[in-house]
């Protein structure tokens, strides 16, 4: 069993602090994007497709730019002309992807024209005076009738509708099903849904003529923002300002708003004004390309008497929309854990990417994790099941043990550590499951239906980008850095800067935890801080759970840097070599002599003001960056597929209890249990806070939300009375039960959480439906299990 | 379109400001009066994010244009500090146990809580949950918001 963290080994991290952000957020004072407000500026909203696909015959913007107060009208063909189409994550050169429809309309709800108007209500009253002349076209929804080759073709220029197909065998799969006394297969669907920020995208661009800059203030978690804006307006990214400090309310993963920021810095160069676009709601759940994976897994599994499971073959059909972006890079992330926390000793998976007439997919919390992590789940408790054995001995029996670690997948990454048994334990100690169970059969014996649900699984974290070559042999990407500047000045203070914005998941606090931790210094007294681009080192934003060990270890190894030279001055001034020095809270003392101290004041200000008394030619002041590239990166995927993906894996163990209501099918949640382990805690509060939205996202996802399409190809969930979110009534409290078994990869032991829940509770809430349906011999493995489908279900009328 | 003088107090202080009568009061008070503390996250009244307290109540902003708030009486976010800044105990207790994340849905919470409070000072989890029901929040999964006027209650109920 491995040890908890040595509290006492840390002063600031680990412990609960206070986060720096929330003091602006509980006195309204954040800064949104839709709190800049700039004299003279515009107002944009957008025309919309009313068909799956259409061709656009001809646009009449006449009786719009009458009206007083619009000042233009921007059609998709104008921005073809001007800009370069936004990148695919995915090698595919025929489809175009311009942030304005160009030609044809590809999904119900597409941008095909905006509106530029002195103000956002004068905008939205130009829409509809906007005269489209659509030619409506065949059109497909579903992705299996999209792989037929008599489907109409989302991109006739590429001549498919399918994007990817790609498949991977690791290890002897077809020997290890033929050996094996048992095997089983099914199919789990995860639906379309998304994790639905409260704060829709909002853009607002400025040209600068006079400096020839364009300055951006977003609502965005992008990697490369500045670099796409860039490349699509033919601008060097030296005339590119991201305005980082931007508070973003929400993202989970899905605000890469390109395709809007695009618009609105074409509209500034061309009108000179700042122009803003602010979605509105319908705007962001149909157009904005928000919505998350949408799959179906076809799934085998062989496996033995004992329940040991030998091998499983994943076929993943994603459904990206029309558009594809980075989605269908989606497909590939998981591979990072395609067995999930079990010992499997081969696999395969076979990945395909369709384009079908819906609104893009985006990234989204887990980039494809959680939805692979449910369909494992569901198999893991199909083999329990089937061999009439517990789930959690069957998980037992599988999940890798402590000493195995670092642990190779067949896949190729290599899990970095873990103690999965002793989560398990911990968790259904804490939990008390056989009370849990006791309370399930007498809820059963009063006539309910009581299901008591498990899951355990992976959150690999530290984010690289190894699935673009993975997934696209061109794409040669290795490096996946982040970076951090610090800068002691004159008067002693420390200013630590991030070159990204942060959605909620308290970057600053974790830069002041982190650099006083290692100088020693109370963060109270250090200022964490976003740089806008123009001034900021590189950064791949807060994607793949990965800031906690990226920005935490470019922060401490850029405070290493500081002590460093603290000491090298002090070396200096004492005439005494470093090693008989002693750095303690920032003043440096000399070995056994503890008369002869230079105090932090001191140093700081020989560095600024002193340079007679700096060691010979060293630089002047006292500032220090690193930029840290991600544990494990570097290679590309070798020639027989594997690849090293993710550099750390935490653990999650998720027991929910519910009941279903055997009249309206309604799923209500009565105890709620999680085991986790996430390595080193930077900050308790966040990670708990982390997990618990997570566990949210989850029962959404399982239960609730879901983006619906009708057979005309019309999105029917562009509100949030048609898209139905789970509030305090349908989430439950928590009790999360914390493990701490440390990284080897990162510098204080730390992994991430920031997709922690998310990646178990759909599992889990899976899980424990299916067994109060068991009862019943009824089963559910497509998600979510909405109140109609479990109702239906129940009433025999389900198909 | 014409738009009207509005002359309402907000935060204990009298305001004035001009709308179009489709402007809604949210707009209003972040676009005319500058009070950006409010926000809007879907326009239909269901998010909460909007939330502000209108004559004692809490009310969604985004569903009454600004016209109709004429010589009524507003808190919004912005108001609940004390008169020197200082924050209110239900604003620290909302740090305290980092009841949010991104902090968009935040004022709107503190909102729904705020007059929670005032109308029962020892709510039960159960009379919490109901409070913030129509107050979506997509980060925090609710628990530590829960946890933050659970806090707020006891303090207050000791000071008293």
């Amino acid at each position: 069993m491995s040890e908890a963290v040595p509290q006492k080994q840390f002063k600031y991290i680990t412990k609960r602090r206070r986060v720096i952000e929330d003091r602006r957020f509980i006195t309204g004072r954040g800064n949104f994007a839709a709190d800049y407000n700039f004299p003279g500026m515009l107002h944009v909203a957008m025309v919309t497709s009313p068909y799956a696909c259409a061709e656009i015959k001809n646009i009449d913007a006449s009786a719009a730019l009458a009206l007083p107060g619009v000042r233009y009208v921007l059609t998709g063909a104008e921005l073809f002309e001007h800009i370069n189409p936004l990148l695919s994550g995915l090698d595919l050169p025929n489809v175009k992807r311009i942030p304005l429809a160009h030609e044809r309309a590809r999904y119900a709800g597409e941008w095909v024209a905006a509106v530029v108007a002195e103000s956002r209500h004068i905008a939205e009253d130009a829409v509809e005076m906007v005269e489209v002349d659509y030619d409506p076209l065949d059109y497909v929804i579903d992705p299996e009738e999209a792989m037929k080759p008599e489907a109409p073709m989302v991109h006739p220029q590429h001549g498919s509708n399918i994007l990817c197909d790609k498949t991977w065998v690791w290890g002897d799969v077809d020997g290890d099903f033929e050996s094996a006394p048992h095997s089983l297969a099914f199919r789990a669907k995860w639906s379309r849904n998304s994790t639905v920020p409260i704060e829709t995208f909002v853009v607002t661009a400025k040209w600068d003529e006079g400096k020839e800059m364009l300055d951006v203030w977003a609502s965005i978690q992008m990697p490369k923002y500045p670099e796409q804006i860039a490349r699509a307006l033919s601008l060097p990214v030296n005339a590119v300002n991201v305005h980082f400090d931007v508070d973003v309310g929400g993202s989970y993963g899905l605000k890469r708003g390109i395709r809007q920021t695009v618009i609105v810095s074409y509209l500034t160069r061309k009108l000179r004004v700042p122009v803003r676009f602010n979605e509105d709601r319908l705007e962001n759940m149909s157009g904005g390309e928000m919505h998350g994976p949408d799959r179906i897994f076809d799934m085998e599994v062989a496996y033995d008497g004992d329940g040991i499971m030998h091998s499983i073959r994943i076929k993943a059909t994603d459904d990206a929309g029309c558009y594809p972006g980075r989605a269908p890079l989606q497909l590939g992330k998981p591979v990072s854990a395609i067995v999930g926390p079990y010992r499997i000793k081969s696999a395969s998976y076979n990945a395909i990417s369709v384009t079908t007439n819906k609104t893009s997919q985006e990234a989204v919390r887990g980039f494809g994790q959680a939805p692979t992590n449910f369909a494992i789940e569901t198999m893991v408790d199909k083999v329990a099941r089937s061999l009439g054995m517990d789930r959690d001995e069957v998980r037992r029996r599988n999940l890798i043990r402590a000493d195995e670690f670092p642990y190779r997948i067949p896949s190729g990454s290599e899990y970095d550590s873990g103690d999965y048994h002793t989560v398990l334990e911990k968790l259904q100690e804490t939990a008390a499951w056989q009370e849990l169970i006791a309370k399930r059969d007498a809820l059963r014996a009063e006539g309910k239906l009581a299901g008591l649900g498990l899951s355990t699984c992976l959150e690999p974290s530290g984010g690289n980008s190894s699935f673009e070559p993975f997934l696209n042999p061109k794409n040669d990407t290795t490096t996946w850095m982040e970076s951090c500047l610090i800068k002691v000045d004159m008067l002693g203070s420390i200013t630590a800067l991030m070159g990204t914005s942060t959605s909620g998941q308290g970057h600053e606090t974790l830069l002041c935890a982190v650099i006083g931790e290692v100088l020693e210094r109370d963060p109270d007294t250090i200022r964490g801080t976003h740089s806008e681009s123009i001034g900021a080192l590189p950064s791949n934003s807060p994607v793949g759970s990965r800031m906690a060990i990226m920005l935490g270890g470019a922060a401490a190894s850029a405070a290493e840097k500081i002590k460093t030279q603290l000491m090298e001055i002090a070396a200096h001034n004492f005439q005494l070599p470093v090693d008989r020095l002693i750095y303690d809270g920032g003043d440096i003392s000399v070995e056994g002599d503890s008369d002869k101290v230079m105090t932090w004041t001191q140093l700081v200000d020989i560095a600024h003001r002193n340079y007679h008394k700096m060691p010979l030619g060293s630089e002047p002041g006292l500032q220090a960056q690193h930029t840290w590239e991600v544990p494990t990166g570097g290679a590309l995927p070798a020639e027989d597929g594997t690849v090293q993906m993710y550099p750390c894996y935490a653990f999650e163990a998720h027991i929910p209890l519910i009941t279903i209501d055997r009249e309206t099918g309604q799923v209500e949640i009565l105890d709620y249990h999680m085991g986790h382990d996430c390595g080193t805690v930077l900050n308790p509060d966040i990670v708990r806070g982390m997990t618990f939205g997570g566990i949210a996202h989850g029962i959404g996802a399982a239960l609730y939300e879901k983006f619906e399409y009708d057979e005309g190809g019309q999105h029917l969930s562009g509100s949030f009375m048609d898209y139905l979110l789970p509030s305090s009534h349908e989430i439950p409290h928590v009790e999360m039960i914390k493990h701490y078994t440390p990284s080897p990869l990162t510098t204080f032991g730390q992994k991430g959480s920031g997709e922690s829940g998310y990646l178990g509770a759909p599992a889990a809430i899976a899980s424990a439906v299916n067994d109060a349906l068991a009862p019943l011999d009824l089963e559910l493995t497509t998600l979510p299990m909405r109140v109609r489908d479990i109702e239906g279900l129940l009433n025999g009328q389900n198909d | 379109m014409s738009e009207h003088k509005i002359t309402l107090t907000v935060n204990g202080r009298e305001m004035s400001g001009y709308a179009e009568s489709r402007v809604t009061l949210v707009d209003f008070l972040r676009d005319e009066l500058g009070l950006t503390g409010t926000h809007i996250g879907c326009e239909h009244g269901v998010c909460g994010a909007c939330s502000i307290v209108l004559d004692g109540k809490p009310v969604r902003s985004c569903l009454m244009y600004a016209v109709m708030a004429e010589g009524h009486e507003i808190t919004t976010v912005e108001g609940l500090e004390g008169p020197q800044g200082e924050l209110s105990p239900l604003q620290d207790a909302f740090w305290e146990n980092h009841a949010m994340q991104c902090g968009y849905c935040t004022p709107g919470m503190l909102i729904a809580t705020h007059t929670l409070l005032v109308e029962n000072p020892d709510p039960d989890e159960e009379e919490i949950r109901e409070a913030i029901g129509g107050n979506l929040c997509r980060c925090t999964g609710y628990q530590q918001i829960v946890e933050a006027v659970q806090m707020t209650a006891k303090k207050l109920r000791e000071a008293t």
